[in-house]
Protein backbone atom coordinates (compact mmCIF):
# COMPACT_ATOMS: atom_id res chain seq x y z
CA UNK A 1 0.00 0.00 0.00
CA UNK A 2 1.35 3.58 -1.15
CA UNK A 3 1.09 6.09 1.36
CA UNK A 4 1.10 9.76 0.89
CA UNK A 5 1.85 12.52 3.35
CA UNK A 6 1.56 16.36 2.89
CA UNK A 7 4.04 18.25 4.86
CA UNK A 8 3.74 22.33 5.15
CA UNK A 9 6.61 24.54 5.86
CA UNK A 10 5.77 26.87 8.63
CA UNK A 11 6.99 29.30 10.53
CA UNK A 12 8.70 27.69 13.30
CA UNK A 13 5.77 27.21 16.32
CA UNK A 14 8.05 28.20 19.39
CA UNK A 15 8.83 31.88 17.31
CA UNK A 16 5.99 34.74 18.42
CA UNK A 17 5.62 36.52 14.75
CA UNK A 18 5.18 40.24 14.95
CA UNK A 19 2.23 42.05 12.72
CA UNK A 20 3.77 43.79 10.08
CA UNK A 21 3.35 47.66 11.04
CA UNK A 22 1.49 48.98 7.07
CA UNK A 23 -1.03 45.40 8.49
CA UNK A 24 -0.45 43.51 5.59
CA UNK A 25 0.71 40.69 7.15
CA UNK A 26 2.95 39.08 9.66
CA UNK A 27 6.96 39.58 9.34
CA UNK A 28 8.59 36.31 7.84
CA UNK A 29 11.91 37.99 6.50
CA UNK A 30 14.56 35.53 8.07
CA UNK A 31 12.46 33.78 10.85
CA UNK A 32 13.23 29.98 11.67
CA UNK A 33 11.03 27.70 10.16
CA UNK A 34 10.26 24.34 10.38
CA UNK A 35 7.95 21.11 8.89
CA UNK A 36 4.69 21.69 10.58
CA UNK A 37 4.22 19.42 13.85
CA UNK A 38 1.13 17.73 12.87
CA UNK A 39 3.16 16.73 9.43
CA UNK A 40 5.87 15.45 11.34
CA UNK A 41 3.55 13.60 13.42
CA UNK A 42 1.64 12.52 10.01
CA UNK A 43 4.98 10.92 8.27
CA UNK A 44 6.08 8.91 11.18
CA UNK A 45 3.24 7.32 11.48
CA UNK A 46 3.62 6.28 7.30
CA UNK A 47 6.98 5.88 8.00
CA UNK A 48 6.02 2.95 10.84
CA UNK A 49 3.59 1.55 9.09
CA UNK A 50 6.06 0.86 6.13
CA UNK A 51 8.43 -0.71 8.99
CA UNK A 52 5.61 -2.90 10.13
CA UNK A 53 5.37 -3.77 6.24
CA UNK A 54 2.36 -2.73 5.67
CA UNK A 55 3.27 0.07 3.85
CA UNK A 56 5.23 -0.40 0.36
CA UNK A 57 5.79 3.32 0.03
CA UNK A 58 5.74 6.73 1.68
CA UNK A 59 5.60 9.93 -1.09
CA UNK A 60 5.44 13.43 1.06
CA UNK A 61 4.30 16.51 -1.13
CA UNK A 62 4.51 20.09 -0.56
CA UNK A 63 2.80 22.72 -1.95
CA UNK A 64 5.00 26.36 -1.70
CA UNK A 65 8.22 28.25 -2.80
CA UNK A 66 11.45 26.71 -3.03
CA UNK A 67 12.64 26.62 0.48
CA UNK A 68 9.82 24.05 1.11
CA UNK A 69 12.77 21.33 -0.47
CA UNK A 70 14.17 21.81 3.17
CA UNK A 71 10.99 20.69 4.75
CA UNK A 72 10.33 17.81 2.42
CA UNK A 73 14.03 16.66 2.87
CA UNK A 74 13.40 16.46 6.73
CA UNK A 75 10.55 14.14 5.96
CA UNK A 76 12.55 12.08 4.01
CA UNK A 77 14.98 12.14 6.51
CA UNK A 78 12.70 10.28 8.69
CA UNK A 79 11.72 8.02 6.16
CA UNK A 80 9.91 8.95 3.86
CA UNK A 81 10.82 7.17 0.47
CA UNK A 82 10.30 9.92 -2.23
CA UNK A 83 9.17 13.87 -2.44
CA UNK A 84 6.87 16.09 -4.63
CA UNK A 85 7.07 19.96 -4.91
CA UNK A 86 4.57 21.70 -5.81
CA UNK A 87 6.54 24.84 -6.68
CA UNK A 88 4.76 28.44 -6.58
CA UNK A 89 5.08 31.60 -4.86
CA UNK A 90 1.55 32.01 -4.62
CA UNK A 91 0.03 31.81 -0.97
CA UNK A 92 -2.11 28.72 -1.65
CA UNK A 93 -5.43 28.76 0.63
CA UNK A 94 -6.32 24.97 1.80
CA UNK A 95 -8.90 24.32 -0.68
CA UNK A 96 -6.32 24.67 -3.14
CA UNK A 97 -4.16 22.89 -1.49
CA UNK A 98 -6.35 20.22 -1.59
CA UNK A 99 -7.19 20.06 -5.47
CA UNK A 100 -3.71 19.95 -6.02
CA UNK A 101 -3.13 16.87 -3.63
CA UNK A 102 -6.26 15.62 -5.35
CA UNK A 103 -4.51 15.98 -8.81
CA UNK A 104 -1.34 14.28 -7.18
CA UNK A 105 -3.51 11.07 -5.92
CA UNK A 106 -5.33 10.71 -9.34
CA UNK A 107 -1.37 10.49 -10.45
CA UNK A 108 0.08 8.33 -7.62
CA UNK A 109 -2.53 5.80 -6.18
CA UNK A 110 -1.83 5.51 -3.00
CA UNK A 111 -4.87 4.19 -0.58
CA UNK A 112 -4.27 6.41 2.57
CA UNK A 113 -3.22 9.77 2.84
CA UNK A 114 -1.99 10.86 5.86
CA UNK A 115 -2.65 14.51 6.65
CA UNK A 116 -1.37 16.82 10.26
CA UNK A 117 -4.48 17.85 11.53
CA UNK A 118 -4.15 21.64 11.06
CA UNK A 119 -0.84 23.97 10.43
CA UNK A 120 0.15 26.29 12.76
CA UNK A 121 0.67 29.01 11.09
CA UNK A 122 -3.03 29.70 9.51
CA UNK A 123 -4.62 27.51 11.57
CA UNK A 124 -7.27 26.95 9.21
CA UNK A 125 -7.89 22.77 9.89
CA UNK A 126 -9.42 22.46 6.24
CA UNK A 127 -7.20 20.87 3.73
CA UNK A 128 -7.55 16.75 5.00
CA UNK A 129 -11.24 16.91 5.42
CA UNK A 130 -11.49 18.74 1.87
CA UNK A 131 -9.28 16.41 0.32
CA UNK A 132 -11.61 13.46 1.08
CA UNK A 133 -14.48 15.11 -0.01
CA UNK A 134 -12.62 15.71 -3.18
CA UNK A 135 -11.76 12.27 -3.88
CA UNK A 136 -15.50 11.06 -2.24
CA UNK A 137 -13.14 9.01 0.28
CA UNK A 138 -13.37 8.82 3.83
CA UNK A 139 -12.22 10.53 6.40
CA UNK A 140 -10.78 10.57 9.84
CA UNK A 141 -9.97 13.91 11.87
CA UNK A 142 -8.11 14.26 14.80
CA UNK A 143 -6.67 10.75 15.09
CA UNK A 144 -4.66 9.71 17.66
CA UNK A 145 -4.67 6.25 17.19
CA UNK A 146 -4.83 3.95 13.57
CA UNK A 147 -5.08 0.55 12.96
CA UNK A 148 -3.98 -1.29 9.69
CA UNK A 149 -4.75 -5.10 9.95
CA UNK A 150 -2.62 -6.00 6.60
CA UNK A 151 -0.98 -4.34 3.40
CA UNK A 152 -4.52 -4.88 1.16
CA UNK A 153 -7.23 -4.30 3.81
CA UNK A 154 -10.13 -3.09 3.13
CA UNK A 155 -10.58 -1.15 6.66
CA UNK A 156 -8.67 1.05 8.85
CA UNK A 157 -9.58 1.69 11.98
CA UNK A 158 -9.09 4.77 13.58
CA UNK A 159 -9.38 6.69 16.98
CA UNK A 160 -10.78 10.11 17.14
CA UNK A 161 -9.68 12.46 19.49
CA UNK A 162 -13.66 14.42 20.53
CA UNK A 163 -15.29 17.16 22.72
CA UNK A 164 -15.55 14.88 26.01
CA UNK A 165 -13.66 11.95 24.69
CA UNK A 166 -12.51 9.76 22.17
CA UNK A 167 -14.32 8.01 19.27
CA UNK A 168 -13.72 5.20 17.43
CA UNK A 169 -14.37 4.35 13.45
CA UNK A 170 -14.29 2.18 10.75
CA UNK A 171 -13.19 4.19 7.62
CA UNK A 172 -13.59 2.04 4.17
CA UNK A 173 -9.93 2.39 2.10
CA UNK A 174 -8.91 4.34 0.36
CA UNK A 175 -9.21 6.79 3.31
CA UNK A 176 -7.73 10.57 4.49
CA UNK A 177 -6.82 10.32 8.24
CA UNK A 178 -5.31 13.54 9.99
CA UNK A 179 -2.81 13.21 12.72
CA UNK A 180 -3.47 14.65 16.78
CA UNK A 181 -1.07 15.30 18.82
CA UNK A 182 -1.10 11.53 20.54
CA UNK A 183 -1.12 9.36 17.48
CA UNK A 184 2.98 8.82 18.33
CA UNK A 185 6.44 11.05 18.98
CA UNK A 186 8.30 11.58 15.77
CA UNK A 187 11.77 10.43 16.23
CA UNK A 188 14.82 12.48 15.40
CA UNK A 189 16.41 12.27 12.12
CA UNK A 190 19.87 10.36 12.65
CA UNK A 191 22.91 12.51 11.09
CA UNK A 192 23.36 9.60 8.21
CA UNK A 193 19.37 9.57 7.42
CA UNK A 194 20.12 13.00 6.74
CA UNK A 195 22.84 12.44 4.39
CA UNK A 196 20.57 9.36 3.06
CA UNK A 197 17.35 11.74 2.24
CA UNK A 198 19.82 14.15 0.15
CA UNK A 199 20.18 11.42 -2.42
CA UNK A 200 16.55 10.56 -2.44
CA UNK A 201 14.32 11.62 -5.60
CA UNK A 202 12.73 14.86 -5.31
CA UNK A 203 10.44 16.09 -8.27
CA UNK A 204 9.55 19.41 -8.99
CA UNK A 205 5.96 20.33 -10.75
CA UNK A 206 4.29 23.47 -11.19
CA UNK A 207 0.38 23.82 -10.16
CA UNK A 208 -0.35 24.44 -13.80
CA UNK A 209 1.40 21.11 -14.69
CA UNK A 210 -1.29 19.51 -12.88
CA UNK A 211 -3.95 21.62 -14.02
CA UNK A 212 -5.04 23.24 -10.87
CA UNK A 213 -6.05 27.01 -10.07
CA UNK A 214 -4.30 28.14 -6.80
CA UNK A 215 -5.58 32.07 -7.13
CA UNK A 216 -6.96 32.79 -3.59
CA UNK A 217 -10.33 32.67 -3.21
CA UNK A 218 -10.33 34.69 0.20
CA UNK A 219 -9.28 38.34 0.23
CA UNK A 220 -7.01 39.35 3.19
CA UNK A 221 -7.96 43.22 3.61
CA UNK A 222 -5.58 43.34 6.70
CA UNK A 223 -3.65 41.48 9.43
CA UNK A 224 -3.42 43.37 13.09
CA UNK A 225 -2.27 42.67 16.33
CA UNK A 226 -4.66 41.41 18.56
CA UNK A 227 -5.47 43.76 21.57
CA UNK A 228 -3.21 43.11 24.58
CA UNK A 229 -3.79 42.26 27.98
CA UNK A 230 -3.18 44.88 30.57
CA UNK A 231 -0.16 43.79 32.95
CA UNK A 232 -1.55 42.50 36.49
CA UNK A 233 -0.07 42.63 40.03
CA UNK A 234 1.65 39.87 41.27
CA UNK A 235 -0.03 39.29 44.91
CA UNK A 236 1.83 38.60 48.21
CA UNK A 237 0.16 35.32 49.49
CA UNK A 238 -2.78 33.37 49.03
CA UNK A 239 -4.96 35.82 51.47
CA UNK A 240 -4.49 38.77 49.30
CA UNK A 241 -5.03 36.51 46.08
CA UNK A 242 -8.85 35.38 47.65
CA UNK A 243 -9.33 38.99 48.71
CA UNK A 244 -8.51 40.46 45.68
CA UNK A 245 -10.87 37.77 43.54
CA UNK A 246 -13.29 38.90 46.03
CA UNK A 247 -13.28 42.50 46.41
CA UNK A 248 -11.50 43.89 43.44
CA UNK A 249 -12.41 41.39 40.20
CA UNK A 250 -15.51 40.13 41.91
CA UNK A 251 -15.30 36.45 40.20
CA UNK A 252 -15.61 34.50 43.45
CA UNK B 1 -31.54 34.94 1.34
CA UNK B 2 -31.03 33.16 5.06
CA UNK B 3 -28.61 31.90 7.33
CA UNK B 4 -28.18 28.41 7.89
CA UNK B 5 -26.73 26.85 11.49
CA UNK B 6 -25.83 23.29 12.08
CA UNK B 7 -26.99 22.56 15.50
CA UNK B 8 -24.49 20.53 17.73
CA UNK B 9 -26.06 17.77 19.95
CA UNK B 10 -25.52 14.17 20.73
CA UNK B 11 -29.16 13.17 19.84
CA UNK B 12 -30.46 13.64 23.26
CA UNK B 13 -29.71 17.30 23.99
CA UNK B 14 -28.72 21.04 22.37
CA UNK B 15 -25.10 21.74 23.03
CA UNK B 16 -24.74 25.27 24.03
CA UNK B 17 -21.93 25.95 21.30
CA UNK B 18 -25.05 25.94 19.14
CA UNK B 19 -26.39 29.15 20.90
CA UNK B 20 -23.05 30.79 19.83
CA UNK B 21 -23.17 29.99 16.65
CA UNK B 22 -27.06 31.24 16.48
CA UNK B 23 -25.10 35.06 17.75
CA UNK B 24 -23.02 34.89 14.99
CA UNK B 25 -25.94 34.20 12.47
CA UNK B 26 -27.55 37.01 13.90
CA UNK B 27 -24.57 39.83 13.49
CA UNK B 28 -24.77 38.63 9.72
CA UNK B 29 -28.04 39.89 9.64
CA UNK B 30 -31.13 37.61 7.85
CA UNK B 31 -33.65 34.77 8.58
CA UNK B 32 -32.15 31.98 10.51
CA UNK B 33 -32.71 28.18 10.00
CA UNK B 34 -31.06 25.70 11.99
CA UNK B 35 -30.40 22.51 10.77
CA UNK B 36 -30.85 19.33 13.51
CA UNK B 37 -29.27 16.22 11.90
CA UNK B 38 -28.90 13.06 13.79
CA UNK B 39 -31.57 10.02 14.42
CA UNK B 40 -34.58 9.79 17.39
CA UNK B 41 -34.13 13.92 17.20
CA UNK B 42 -37.52 14.99 19.14
CA UNK B 43 -36.10 16.44 22.11
CA UNK B 44 -33.36 18.24 20.44
CA UNK B 45 -35.79 19.59 17.41
CA UNK B 46 -38.21 20.79 20.81
CA UNK B 47 -35.03 22.88 22.19
CA UNK B 48 -33.72 24.08 18.93
CA UNK B 49 -37.25 25.69 18.29
CA UNK B 50 -37.06 27.57 21.29
CA UNK B 51 -33.53 29.05 20.58
CA UNK B 52 -34.73 33.13 20.16
CA UNK B 53 -34.26 34.57 16.91
CA UNK B 54 -34.31 31.13 14.85
CA UNK B 55 -37.02 30.97 12.59
CA UNK B 56 -37.13 27.55 11.10
CA UNK B 57 -35.69 24.36 12.36
CA UNK B 58 -35.06 21.71 9.69
CA UNK B 59 -34.98 18.08 11.08
CA UNK B 60 -33.32 15.43 9.19
CA UNK B 61 -33.84 12.24 11.05
CA UNK B 62 -32.62 9.09 10.25
CA UNK B 63 -30.15 6.25 10.79
CA UNK B 64 -27.81 7.03 8.43
CA UNK B 65 -27.56 10.10 10.60
CA UNK B 66 -26.71 8.61 13.80
CA UNK B 67 -23.54 8.84 14.18
CA UNK B 68 -23.31 11.82 13.04
CA UNK B 69 -20.58 10.67 10.61
CA UNK B 70 -18.55 13.23 8.33
CA UNK B 71 -19.39 11.69 5.12
CA UNK B 72 -23.09 11.71 5.60
CA UNK B 73 -23.21 14.77 7.62
CA UNK B 74 -21.62 16.70 4.72
CA UNK B 75 -23.75 15.02 2.19
CA UNK B 76 -27.02 16.04 3.52
CA UNK B 77 -25.64 20.15 4.68
CA UNK B 78 -24.69 20.24 0.64
CA UNK B 79 -28.36 18.87 -0.50
CA UNK B 80 -29.77 22.36 1.30
CA UNK B 81 -26.38 24.89 1.34
CA UNK B 82 -27.65 26.25 -2.21
CA UNK B 83 -30.50 28.21 -0.70
CA UNK B 84 -28.35 30.26 2.04
CA UNK B 85 -26.12 32.92 1.63
CA UNK B 86 -23.98 31.42 4.90
CA UNK B 87 -23.69 28.21 6.56
CA UNK B 88 -22.78 28.15 10.14
CA UNK B 89 -21.20 26.43 12.71
CA UNK B 90 -19.58 25.97 16.18
CA UNK B 91 -15.98 25.31 15.82
CA UNK B 92 -16.03 21.97 17.89
CA UNK B 93 -14.49 18.82 16.95
CA UNK B 94 -17.70 18.30 15.19
CA UNK B 95 -17.80 21.30 13.34
CA UNK B 96 -14.42 21.00 11.96
CA UNK B 97 -14.49 17.49 11.25
CA UNK B 98 -17.92 18.20 9.17
CA UNK B 99 -17.88 21.73 7.49
CA UNK B 100 -14.54 21.68 5.61
CA UNK B 101 -15.93 18.48 3.56
CA UNK B 102 -19.18 20.55 2.98
CA UNK B 103 -17.45 23.60 1.62
CA UNK B 104 -15.48 20.92 -0.47
CA UNK B 105 -18.05 19.78 -1.99
CA UNK B 106 -19.80 23.48 -2.60
CA UNK B 107 -16.32 24.38 -3.88
CA UNK B 108 -15.91 27.56 -1.74
CA UNK B 109 -13.27 28.37 0.76
CA UNK B 110 -14.17 28.15 4.15
CA UNK B 111 -13.79 30.63 6.77
CA UNK B 112 -12.44 29.28 9.56
CA UNK B 113 -13.09 29.87 13.75
CA UNK B 114 -13.92 33.23 13.17
CA UNK B 115 -14.24 36.03 16.13
CA UNK B 116 -16.06 39.01 14.72
CA UNK B 117 -18.23 39.77 12.12
CA UNK B 118 -17.25 42.96 9.81
CA UNK B 119 -19.99 42.38 7.33
CA UNK B 120 -22.07 39.90 5.41
CA UNK B 121 -19.14 39.21 3.84
CA UNK B 122 -16.10 39.62 6.03
CA UNK B 123 -14.76 38.41 8.95
CA UNK B 124 -12.13 38.75 11.71
CA UNK B 125 -10.06 35.50 12.38
CA UNK B 126 -7.02 34.67 14.52
CA UNK B 127 -3.97 33.18 12.69
CA UNK B 128 -0.43 31.92 14.44
CA UNK B 129 -2.02 30.72 17.47
CA UNK B 130 -3.83 34.23 18.17
CA UNK B 131 -1.06 36.15 17.99
CA UNK B 132 -2.43 38.12 14.87
CA UNK B 133 -5.94 38.63 13.78
CA UNK B 134 -6.62 38.29 9.95
CA UNK B 135 -9.93 40.23 7.97
CA UNK B 136 -10.82 38.17 5.47
CA UNK B 137 -13.36 38.83 2.87
CA UNK B 138 -15.33 36.08 0.69
CA UNK B 139 -16.57 36.81 -2.92
CA UNK B 140 -18.11 32.72 -2.96
CA UNK B 141 -22.02 32.10 -3.19
CA UNK B 142 -22.58 30.40 0.08
CA UNK B 143 -19.90 31.64 2.87
CA UNK B 144 -19.08 28.43 5.22
CA UNK B 145 -17.86 29.33 8.29
CA UNK B 146 -16.61 27.82 11.34
CA UNK B 147 -17.51 29.93 14.41
CA UNK B 148 -15.06 30.26 18.00
CA UNK B 149 -18.27 29.91 20.51
CA UNK B 150 -16.28 31.84 23.33
CA UNK B 151 -16.29 35.21 20.92
CA UNK B 152 -19.97 35.23 20.56
CA UNK B 153 -22.20 35.57 23.77
CA UNK B 154 -24.90 32.39 23.98
CA UNK B 155 -28.12 33.52 22.22
CA UNK B 156 -31.37 32.47 24.46
CA UNK B 157 -32.09 29.14 24.39
CA UNK B 158 -35.84 30.18 25.03
CA UNK B 159 -38.59 32.41 24.10
CA UNK B 160 -38.62 31.33 20.35
CA UNK B 161 -41.14 29.45 18.47
CA UNK B 162 -39.39 28.07 15.64
CA UNK B 163 -41.31 26.14 12.81
CA UNK B 164 -40.26 22.68 12.54
CA UNK B 165 -40.00 20.99 9.53
CA UNK B 166 -38.89 17.51 8.36
CA UNK B 167 -36.29 16.89 5.14
CA UNK B 168 -35.07 14.04 3.73
CA UNK B 169 -31.65 12.76 4.33
CA UNK B 170 -29.23 11.03 1.33
CA UNK B 171 -29.04 8.04 1.22
CA UNK B 172 -25.98 6.51 3.54
CA UNK B 173 -22.33 6.78 1.59
CA UNK B 174 -21.50 4.02 3.33
CA UNK B 175 -17.81 5.31 4.04
CA UNK B 176 -17.52 4.95 7.32
CA UNK B 177 -19.01 3.52 10.42
CA UNK B 178 -19.15 4.15 13.77
CA UNK B 179 -17.35 1.16 16.26
CA UNK B 180 -17.76 2.94 19.85
CA UNK B 181 -17.27 6.67 21.59
CA UNK B 182 -15.41 6.39 24.77
CA UNK B 183 -17.37 9.68 26.66
CA UNK B 184 -15.34 10.85 29.86
CA UNK B 185 -17.70 10.90 32.84
CA UNK B 186 -17.71 13.90 34.86
CA UNK B 187 -20.02 16.06 37.21
CA UNK B 188 -17.96 18.95 36.54
CA UNK B 189 -19.09 21.79 33.99
CA UNK B 190 -17.73 21.22 30.38
CA UNK B 191 -14.54 22.58 29.68
CA UNK B 192 -15.27 24.80 26.98
CA UNK B 193 -18.52 26.38 28.52
CA UNK B 194 -17.63 26.77 32.14
CA UNK B 195 -17.42 29.70 34.29
CA UNK B 196 -14.52 28.52 35.91
CA UNK B 197 -12.00 26.22 34.62
CA UNK B 198 -8.41 25.05 37.10
CA UNK B 199 -5.93 24.28 34.72
CA UNK B 200 -2.61 22.34 35.70
CA UNK B 201 0.76 22.28 33.59
CA UNK B 202 3.87 19.75 33.99
CA UNK B 203 4.93 21.40 37.22
CA UNK B 204 2.55 19.67 39.03
CA UNK B 205 4.72 16.22 38.20
CA UNK B 206 2.35 13.32 37.77
CA UNK B 207 -1.48 12.09 37.24
CA UNK B 208 -1.81 11.36 40.73
CA UNK B 209 -0.84 14.70 41.79
CA UNK B 210 -2.66 16.56 39.33
CA UNK B 211 -5.98 15.07 40.50
CA UNK B 212 -4.58 15.65 44.77
CA UNK B 213 -3.70 18.94 44.17
CA UNK B 214 -6.42 20.75 41.75
CA UNK B 215 -9.61 18.37 41.94
CA UNK B 216 -10.70 19.50 45.78
CA UNK B 217 -9.75 23.47 44.21
CA UNK B 218 -12.44 22.52 41.41
CA UNK B 219 -14.72 20.85 43.67
CA UNK B 220 -14.68 24.22 45.74
CA UNK B 221 -15.23 26.38 43.35
CA UNK B 222 -17.56 24.27 40.80
CA UNK B 223 -14.95 24.20 38.13
CA UNK B 224 -14.07 22.51 35.07
CA UNK B 225 -10.34 21.12 34.72
CA UNK B 226 -8.26 21.36 32.59
CA UNK B 227 -4.28 21.47 31.38
CA UNK B 228 -1.77 22.41 29.42
CA UNK B 229 -0.55 20.54 26.39
CA UNK B 230 3.05 18.99 28.38
CA UNK B 231 0.93 17.73 31.11
CA UNK B 232 -1.74 15.52 28.36
CA UNK B 233 1.61 14.63 26.79
CA UNK B 234 3.29 13.66 29.97
CA UNK B 235 -0.08 11.49 30.34
CA UNK B 236 -1.43 13.55 33.43
CA UNK B 237 -4.84 13.35 31.68
CA UNK B 238 -6.48 12.74 28.91
CA UNK B 239 -6.40 15.28 25.85
CA UNK B 240 -9.57 16.49 26.05
CA UNK B 241 -8.27 18.29 28.88
CA UNK B 242 -5.73 20.48 26.96
CA UNK B 243 -6.27 23.93 26.54
CA UNK B 244 -4.66 25.96 23.87
CA UNK B 245 -3.95 26.75 20.02
CA UNK B 246 -4.79 22.47 19.26
CA UNK B 247 -6.88 22.18 21.96
CA UNK B 248 -9.73 23.86 23.00
CA UNK B 249 -10.35 27.61 23.46
CA UNK B 250 -11.83 28.69 26.75
CA UNK B 251 -12.79 31.82 27.73
CA UNK B 252 -14.33 31.47 31.49
CA UNK B 253 -14.83 34.31 33.94
CA UNK B 254 -12.05 33.06 36.10
CA UNK B 255 -9.18 30.93 34.80
CA UNK B 256 -6.57 29.63 37.13
CA UNK B 257 -3.25 28.01 35.82
CA UNK B 258 -0.92 26.13 38.22
CA UNK B 259 1.84 25.73 37.09
CA UNK B 260 1.25 26.20 33.74
CA UNK B 261 4.96 28.30 32.49
CA UNK B 262 2.50 29.84 29.65
CA UNK B 263 3.36 29.10 25.91
CA UNK B 264 2.27 30.73 23.38
CA UNK B 265 0.43 27.63 22.26
CA UNK B 266 -1.19 27.34 25.52
CA UNK B 267 -1.92 31.26 25.79
CA UNK B 268 -4.07 30.93 22.52
CA UNK B 269 -6.37 28.99 24.48
CA UNK B 270 -7.24 31.06 27.38
CA UNK B 271 -5.86 34.58 27.02
CA UNK B 272 -9.38 35.49 26.29
CA UNK B 273 -10.56 34.60 29.69
CA UNK B 274 -12.06 37.28 31.66
CA UNK B 275 -10.02 37.27 34.91
CA UNK B 276 -6.50 34.96 34.82
CA UNK B 277 -4.74 33.94 38.17
CA UNK B 278 -1.41 32.12 37.97
CA UNK B 279 0.51 30.34 40.51
CA UNK B 280 4.00 29.21 39.63
CA UNK B 281 7.49 28.82 41.57
CA UNK B 282 8.85 30.29 38.57
CA UNK B 283 9.04 34.49 38.91
CA UNK B 284 10.47 34.42 35.15
CA UNK B 285 7.26 32.36 33.71
CA UNK B 286 5.30 33.94 30.39
CA UNK B 287 2.17 33.21 32.20
CA UNK B 288 2.67 35.94 34.81
CA UNK B 289 2.92 38.41 31.47
CA UNK B 290 -0.84 37.82 30.73
CA UNK B 291 -2.38 37.05 34.81
CA UNK B 292 -4.24 39.42 36.51
CA UNK B 293 -3.26 38.23 39.71
CA UNK B 294 0.01 36.51 39.79
CA UNK B 295 0.96 34.05 43.05
CA UNK B 296 4.53 33.05 43.10
CA UNK B 297 4.67 29.95 45.17
CA UNK B 298 5.32 26.43 45.08
CA UNK B 299 1.97 25.06 44.38
CA UNK B 300 1.98 22.02 46.95
CA UNK B 301 1.37 24.71 49.80
CA UNK B 302 -0.11 27.34 48.12
CA UNK B 303 -3.08 25.24 46.66
CA UNK B 304 -3.84 23.42 49.42
CA UNK B 305 -3.94 27.14 51.34
CA UNK B 306 -6.46 28.35 48.41
CA UNK B 307 -8.60 25.95 48.83
CA UNK B 308 -9.24 26.44 52.66
CA UNK B 309 -9.10 29.99 52.00
CA UNK B 310 -12.01 29.80 49.91
CA UNK B 311 -13.82 28.14 52.91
Amino acid sequence: MKILVPVKRVVDPDVKVRVKADGSGVDLANIKTSINPFDNIAVEEAVRLKEQGIATEVVVVSVGSTSSQETLRAALAIGADRGILVETDVDVQPLAVAKVLKALVDKEQPRLVIAGKQAVDDDANQTGQELAALLGWAQGTFVSKLVLQKPDADEITVSREIDGGLETLALKLPAVVTADLRLNEPRYATLPNVMKAKKKPLDVVKPADLGVDVASRLTTLKVSEPPNRKAGIIVADVAQLVEKLKNEAKVI
Amino acid sequence: MAILVIAEHDNASLKVATLNAVTAAAKIGGEIHLLVAGANLGAVSAAAAKIAGVTKVLVADAPQLEAHTAENLAALIKSIAAGYSHVLAPATTSGKNVLPRVAALLDVAQISEITAVESPDTFVRPIYAGNALATVQSADAVKVITVRTTAFDAAAGEGGSAAVEAIAAPADTGLSRLVGREVTKSSRPELAAAKIVVSGGRGLGSGENYRAVLEPLADKLGAALGASRAAVDAGYVPNDFQVGQTGKIVAPQLYIAVAISGAIQHLAGMKESKVIVAINKDADAPIFQVADYGLVADLTTAVPELVKALG
